[in-house]
């Protein structure tokens, strides 16, 4: 019996991978040759998706990207004892793409089966819980305090110092909220975790509700990930099962449950205010601060809000201890971040690495370059909220203050390649057009702002009074910058901002362009 | 997924009722008229409201401030292609643009036959696998022209 591993994760089934299982299966039986087939999450080199891996003697060895065609080719090397093919990767560990990673968060990811309970608890799974549970409270909250951990989601926010205002503020009821709301263009750590390690979530979100004295948790997650939500649906189903979750977690006098919402279709709702709000059952308007979530948040009531990765990197933290995590790091930027490498590159995928590398090396030696093969241009680093980064820029270190000081964000730590045949000023248009699309009405710079930022930098694509409309457009900018409650209308000048500052070639008129070339 | 049917009473009370005890249980009561239906009517609204001692108007705008949830019937299919910038950098809108003018119609569309309706995504986690879209909830990836058109041949009916 041969076991056999091939990704669920979406971006794997998105090129074929169901396809190719089931061609492995029908010609596996035709042979008579005895397979199992594991269906795990992605090792997330998706440059090599769909990639399949067989159990030998020696290690696993990896073939991709495999298409149903080559499967028969497949067999007749002789893959299910690991025989040469030229789709042979060799052992994924020793792929330079992972070999360069530091994997605390995606330690396991790509390697168990997502929803077995017997392969999480053999990959450490719960040893974090297990020791939270014999510390207490107090001392979690230290432990992640001293982790360095900073909330993952964008703001960069100490976790640790979160926790103990929630657990500091006495209520009737406490809550647990997750942020799985990823909307960020060149982001999908958080529906790889939610596919391919979901137990390590649930893990983190039970050791901050011990830690804060929360009885009830909700996972926020958008409806764009309809895999990430089936599978993380039945994870809770095996946890519960288990006594992970429930009345008496893991067998502790402590009573703790999970429930995953689904949102709309909304990006505000990412943000974590709206966030609460939706999970009322309200439209997602941005709220006021203060009062602050950890105080009153859902329903009114003290609420640790963490995006999935900070809540995924808990289980380690607590496993591990503070040290072992905070050595990896630079500055006030301690631990691992997984980076998502995305968009016209080579090698995208998920890198997980301690901060301090810079773009450039993110970019050019481990993204490869472009996928189309042309020069880099551009790049966006935090989302449609993020700043554009010239090549120009390439030696800014991967840190929360180093991108800050170069006006830019490290955000959810997604990575967007462009090539040389990108035009910045559509792309500052774009940015402005999709906060038109989903602010969510309730400050004027916002509501109004995004509108009118889109017509001006129309006019200026058309070459309408140019300079004046610059003129305008950074003004609109500064007014949205400092006038917008939330991070939508108020970071949506970085990208325009950005773009406007470092191509400005590509806002003069085009006729006088086309005519200097 | 891919369905539409006409507004039923009875069946529309039972959906409320299941879903009564959650905490803030208007969202998943809407999805799930999205998921039975393939839309909400607006005959819905005011079932909603009485049993969450809601005001219409609170309804109403939860119910218009999302873009999942649909006011009208839509296609038997749906495909949604996403738009942002990673599937952007890897050449999404040109492929948007000539499925659309293929099929005839125009972002949020459907097929005049009714197979088909075309809505804008922003994002759904395939950023380095783009361009990306997502038919009838199954994931696809490094599209091009002819494999999108050949996608959405094989759910519609000829």
């Amino acid at each position: 019996m041969t076991r056999i591993f091939i990704p669920k994760d979406a971006a794997a089934l998105a090129v074929g991978a169901d396809k190719v299982a089931k061609t492995i299966a029908e010609i596996a039986s035709e042979r008579g040759k005895e397979v199992t087939l594991v269906r795990t999450g992605s090792r997330g080199m998706f440059f090599l998706e769909p990639l399949v891996e067989v159990e030998t003697p020696a290690g696993r060895i990896a073939y991709g990207p495999v298409a149903p065609r080559d499967v028969a080719s497949l067999f007749h090397a002789d893959f299910l004892a690991g025989g040469a093919h030229p789709l042979r990767i060799g052992r994924p560990e020793e792929h330079p793409f992972l070999a360069r990673q530091t994997r605390l968060t995606f330690a396991r990811c790509g390697i168990t089966d997502p929803l077995s309970l017997e392969d999480y608890a053999a990959h450490d799974g719960w040893r974090g819980l297990k020791r939270a549970l014999a510390i207490g409270p107090a001392a979690i909250v230290t432990e992640v305090t001293q982790s360095g951990l900073r909330g993952r989601g964008g703001a960069g926010f100490p976790t640790g110092i979160k926790w103990k205002t929630v657990a500091d503020t006495q209520a009737d009821r406490k809550y647990v909220v997750c942020n799985a709301d990823e909307g960020d263009s060149g982001t999908f750590a958080d529906r790889m975790v939610m596919e391919g390690d979901p137990f390590m979530l649930i893990e983190g979100m039970t050791i901050a509700a011990l830690a804060v004295g929360a009885t009830k948790g909700f996972v926020y997650c958008r409806s764009e990930y309809p895999q990430a939500i089936r599978t993380f649906n039945a994870a809770l189903a095996a946890a519960r099962q288990a006594g992970f979750l429930g009345n008496a977690v893991a067998g502790a006098q402590h009573r703790f449950d999970i429930e995953l919402r689904v949102g709309a279709g909304a990006y505000v709702c990412g943000e974590e205010t709206a966030l609460l709000d939706s999970l009322e059952g309200k439209r997602g308007i941005v709220r006021a601060k203060p009062p602050l979530p950890a105080h009153k948040g859902l329903f009114r009531r003290p609420t640790v809000v963490n995006n999935v990765l900070s809540f995924a990197a808990v289980p380690f933290i607590l496993a591990q201890g503070a040290a072992a995590y905070a050595n990896f790091g630079m500055g006030r930027s301690r631990g691992t971040m997984p980076i998502q490498i995305a968009g016209n590159v080579r090698h995208g995928g998920l890198f997980e690495t301690a901060f301090g590398l810079t773009l450039g090396e993110i970019v050019d030696d481990i993204g490869g370059g472009t996928a189309s093969g042309r020069p880099v241009r551009a790049v966006q680093c935090g989302g449609p909220l993020g700043a554009y980064f010239p090549p120009s820029l390439f030696d800014t270190p991967f840190d929360y203050e180093a991108f800050t000081a170069r006006d830019g964000l490290v955000g959810h730590g997604g990575v967007v390649v462009f090539d040389d045949t990108v035009d910045m000023a559509e792309m500052a248009r774009f940015a402005m057009e999709f906060c038109a699309i989903e602010s969510c009405g309730k400050c004027t710079p916002c509501r109004i702002g995004a509108v009118r930022g889109k017509e001006v930098i129309e006019r200026i694509m058309l070459g309408s009074n140019v300079e004046a409309n610059i003129t305008l457009l950074e003004d609109l900018c500064q007014t949205m910058k400092f006038g917008s409650l939330c991070a939508l209308g108020g970071f949506v000048p970085y990208p325009v901002m950005s773009a406007l500052r470092h191509y400005p070639e590509d806002f003069r008129p085009r006729a006088a362009a086309a005519a200097a070339e | 997924m891919p369905k539409t049917s006409d507004f039923d009473e009875g069946r529309a009370q039972a959906i409320i009722a299941e879903h009564l005890g959650l905490e803030g249980s208007l969202l998943p009561i809407l999805h799930a008229f999205n998921e039975e239906f393939g839309y909400i009517d607006d005959a819905a609204v005011p079932h909603i409201a009485a049993a969450l001692n809601l005001s219409r108007a609170e309804v109403h705008g939860v119910l218009t401030f999302y873009h999942d949830f649909r006011r009208a019937p839509g296609g038997r299919h749906t495909l949604k292609i996403c738009r942002a910038e990673a599937c952007q950098s890897r050449g999404s809108e040109t492929v948007a643009r000539r499925c659309l003018a293929k099929l005839g119609v125009g972002w949020h569309d459907t097929t005049p036959d009714g197979e088909l309706t075309i809505e804008p995504v922003y994002c759904l986690g395939l950023c380095a696998s783009g361009p990306a879209a997502l038919l009838d909830g199954e994931p696809l990836g490094l599209l091009d022209e002819d494999k999108l058109a050949a996608a959405v041949e094989e759910v519609c009916e000829p």
